[in-house]
């Protein structure tokens, strides 16, 4: 197009020019400067152009930096101006959570029978309390490095540092290293946060083996096998400090061992689901608690061994078409083994007059099945039941001392919840727990969950 | 000596795994429909995609599925429609696929929203509001000329993670934005008589739409983006209905119908479900089908 248009601008000024003394030489003359000019033109054009396309290249460039969202899981909702001291300030969010609880028995008193206490201070107390409230803090620290901090402020005024980790994302082949302090991926519900749980309180075997949640201060590795269906391998090692491991191992080596493979897929458009195998290796040393003995005194126990617990997972979700927005349903149950090995101390009353240490043994079990049906929009209910069971205890040359109870401890739970929108949830809960023998526990709690902020996708 | 025959041969069955030709099908991993089907129109058979959510889906509420991520795993390209429609769980799936093509920013994640005016962004965020997308809406689909635009850039795209194709998907694309445009100039003349007419909606999903046909939104079902239509609100729209009038009552497939069939019979107005994206209904295969679909059944409608 141009070609054309400049050859004829410049034949126009060329028989504009005084032609007098045209010689076939000037004439050639002519012709060449002329070729030249043009050359010399066109170039500058092209160049011209070049430079165009190149600003208008980074200026789209500039705009689809500014709109991609801050590699996190959620994008900050605060636009952040491009030159501020704050632009590069994390994503935040808050989690409130608080409940009113009603219990038949007074929750000081809450032991879970013939289990050793993990610490665990559920049901919580009765009455208005706050429960824990969540703060987060997430931000892309360097390329594909992607931190997160999340502290959990207890009701008591408490802060702990429920996880701090950074995580590779994307790094290669599948592969996903995690560094710092998190919940492990052992199990189902163990690596999802409690505001993300579908009842008010863990499921009991959470809360016997593991007081809660287990998280280590370690490293993780997950990797994702190049298939069609989902096959995810991971390997954890960390401090042991969380129960059923304790932090007095006073050791320059590996206090905690997880192994686990996750598999899942969909079936149709409307169904989709996950299984998983996990097994999880600990040390504790030391790890004291106190147990009402034969005579119906008070004493202290350490507890120095192994302790290694296995777990199967499973959960299925429904939704018809896929679509969860009318209704939807998903049943989750996990399975837990766990078999502690080693030697127990045995201190009356911790006045050090009577000690005795002999072997120990336990293989105790338990599992939970719960299912969640969304019945209409924002609706949803749920039904859970757990139990524990005793297995076998040996306290061997401690058995004059101490005594297991055959005791199987079991609760069932009923809930309804209403959600606002993914940011606000509303949740009644019946319990009844039997966790003691001939004592039942009738707890209510009416429990609400409300987000603020930047608060990313939660879990499958 | 045995062993280290042993050692060779694996080395050998070893190097010729890893030197095996790699396969020449690009993995396309698109989030919504619209943009699986635009990469097959331009990749043809050099591509193979994996779309991660029906007509029926809402692309908001997707959940990080196992399935989602095993298939993320193994993409060359990912492409999402972004302005945050798919936040809620396709952050998680590229951070669990553990794949660095797929990551934000890599030439691996291709964003359509970037490539076209974003409608609506919000001038106030407030969750009081409901659902608000502070990029501004994303269902940038239900304009035929936002396809176009997003046709260009995704073709340099493919071109560019595949360069070996090159030229097979300047084809492509050419041989298909020279059928759009025709289909473009048939779509807008059929289109004129829907010009100025007012429409109510369920969920704000059509802005694309009403900019690019002229259509009139006087209502939304929804009393919020994203809230559920309220017994409340909806006696307000269809009070609102019979001082101004509208012509229709629309949605995408994923949504509820009772909504719109309340205020329809109310109203007397005429209850229509747009196909919304491809494979919307049993007519719409292709993006050509879906916007023949689409004004078909709106100009059905507004007679």
């Amino acid at each position: 197009m141009r070609t054309p248009i400049f050859t004829a601008a410049l034949a126009v000024l060329g028989f504009a020019l005084p032609v007098q003394a045209a010689s076939d030489t000037d004439l050639a003359q002519i012709r060449t400067q002329l070729k030249q000019m043009q050359e010399t033109y066109e170039q500058r054009i092209a160049a011209l152009e070049e430079r165009l396309l190149e600003a208008e290249k980074s200026a789209n460039r500039v705009e689809s930096a500014a709109q991609r969202p801050a590699a996190s899981d959620t994008a900050p909702v605060a636009t952040a101006t491009a030159r501020s001291a704050n632009a590069f300030n994390p994503a935040i969010y808050a989690v409130l959570q608080g409940a009113y609880s009603w219990q038949s028995q007074n929750p000081d008193h809450y032991v879970i029978n013939g289990f050793v206490p993990s610490g665990d201070l559920f049901p919580g107390k009765r009455g208005f309390s706050l429960a824990e409230s969540e703060l987060g803090f997430s931000a892309t620290v360097f390329d594909k490095l992607y931190a997160n901090l999340i502290l959990a402020l207890a009701p008591d005024n408490e802060v702990e540092v429920e996880e701090a980790y950074a995580v590779f994302m994307g790094l290669a082949g599948g592969v996903t290293p995690k560094f710092g302090r998190f919940l492990s991926s052992v199990g189902y519900l163990n690596d999802q946060h409690q505001h993300s749980w579908d009842f008010y309180d863990a499921p009991l075997p959470y809360q016997a083996f593991f007081g809660g949640q287990f998280r280590s201060d370690g490293m993780q590795l997950k990797w994702v096998a190049p298939s069609d269906t989902f096959i995810e391998l991971g390997a954890e090692v960390g401090d042991g400090a969380s129960f059923p491991g304790n932090d007095r191992r006073n050791s320059n080596g590996i206090g905690s061992f997880a192994l686990y493979a996750h598999l899942g897929g969909d079936v149709g458009v409307s169904h989709s689901w996950r299984a998983g195998a996990s097994y999880l290796g600990l040390k504790p040393k030391d790890r004291e608690y106190l147990q009402i003995d034969n005579s119906g005194l008070d004493s202290l126990l350490g507890f120095s061994g192994r302790s290694q617990l296995a777990i199967a997972d499973f959960v299925w979700k429904y939704a018809p078409n896929g679509n969860p927005q009318e209704t939807h349903f998903k049943l989750q149950g996990e399975y837990f083994w766990r078999k502690e090995s080693g030697d127990l101390t045995y201190d009356l009353d911790g006045a050090l007059a009577l000690t005795s240490s002999g072997n120990y043994s336990s293989r105790q079990r338990g599992w939970y099945l719960q299912g969640v049906y969304q019945f209409m929009p924002q609706w949803r209910v749920g039904l859970r039941y757990d139990q524990l069971n005793p297995g076998r205890v040996d306290y061997e040359s401690n058995a004059i001392f101490l005594d297991s109870s055959g005791f199987a401890p079991k609760r069932y739970a009923a809930m309804i919840d209403y959600t606002m929108s993914e940011y606000g949830r509303f949740r009644l809960q019946f319990q009844q727990a039997k966790v003691r023998p001939e004592i039942d526990d009738n707890q209510v709690f009416l429990q609400y969950i409300l987000t603020m902020g930047a608060h990313g996708a939660h879990k499958y | 000596m045995k062993k280290l025959r042993l050692l060779q041969a694996l080395g050998t069955l070893l190097l010729a795994v890893v030197a095996m030709p790699a396969l020449a099908i690009l993995n396309i991993f698109a989030t919504v429909p619209e943009w699986g089907a635009l990469a097959e129109e331009l990749g043809g058979d050099q591509v193979k995609v994996y779309t991660a959510t029906t007509a029926l889906q809402d692309p908001h509420r997707i959940e990080a599925r196992p399935s989602l991520v095993a298939r993320a795993r193994g993409a060359d390209l990912l492409i999402s429609t972004g302005a945050e429609l798919e936040v809620g769980w396709l952050p998680l799936v590229q951070q669990q696929s553990g794949n660095p093509r797929i990551q934000a920013g890599e030439p691996g994640s291709f964003e359509a929203a970037q490539y076209v005016v974003v409608l609506e962004k919000p001038t106030r965020l407030d969750r009081a509001d409901g659902d608000v997308h502070p990029a501004g809406n994303p269902h940038i689909q239900t304009d035929a000329r936002n396809i176009a635009r997003v046709a260009a850039p995704l073709a340099q795209r493919l071109s560019e993670l595949d360069p070996a194709n090159a030229t097979y998907y300047r084809q492509r694309y050419a041989s298909f934005a020279a059928r759009w445009r025709a289909a473009l100039a048939h779509w807008e003349q059929r289109a004129a008589p829907l010009r100025g007419v007012p429409i109510v909606v369920h969920h704000k999903a059509f802005p694309y739409l009403e900019a690019w046909l002229g259509l009139k939104q006087i209502a939304t079902l929804e009393p919020k983006p994203g809230a559920e239509p309220t017994a409340a609100h909806l006696t307000a729209v269809l009070a609102s209905l019979r001082q101004q009038p509208a012509k229709m009552v629309i949605r995408a497939p994923y949504q509820s119908d009772r909504a719109s069939h309340w205020i329809a019979e109310r109203a007397g107005i005429n209850a229509v479900v747009l196909p919304f994206t491809v494979g919307g209904n049993e007519n719409v295969k292709d993006l050509f089908a879906l916007f023949d679909d689409t004004l078909q059944r709106l100009l059905r409608a507004a007679q």
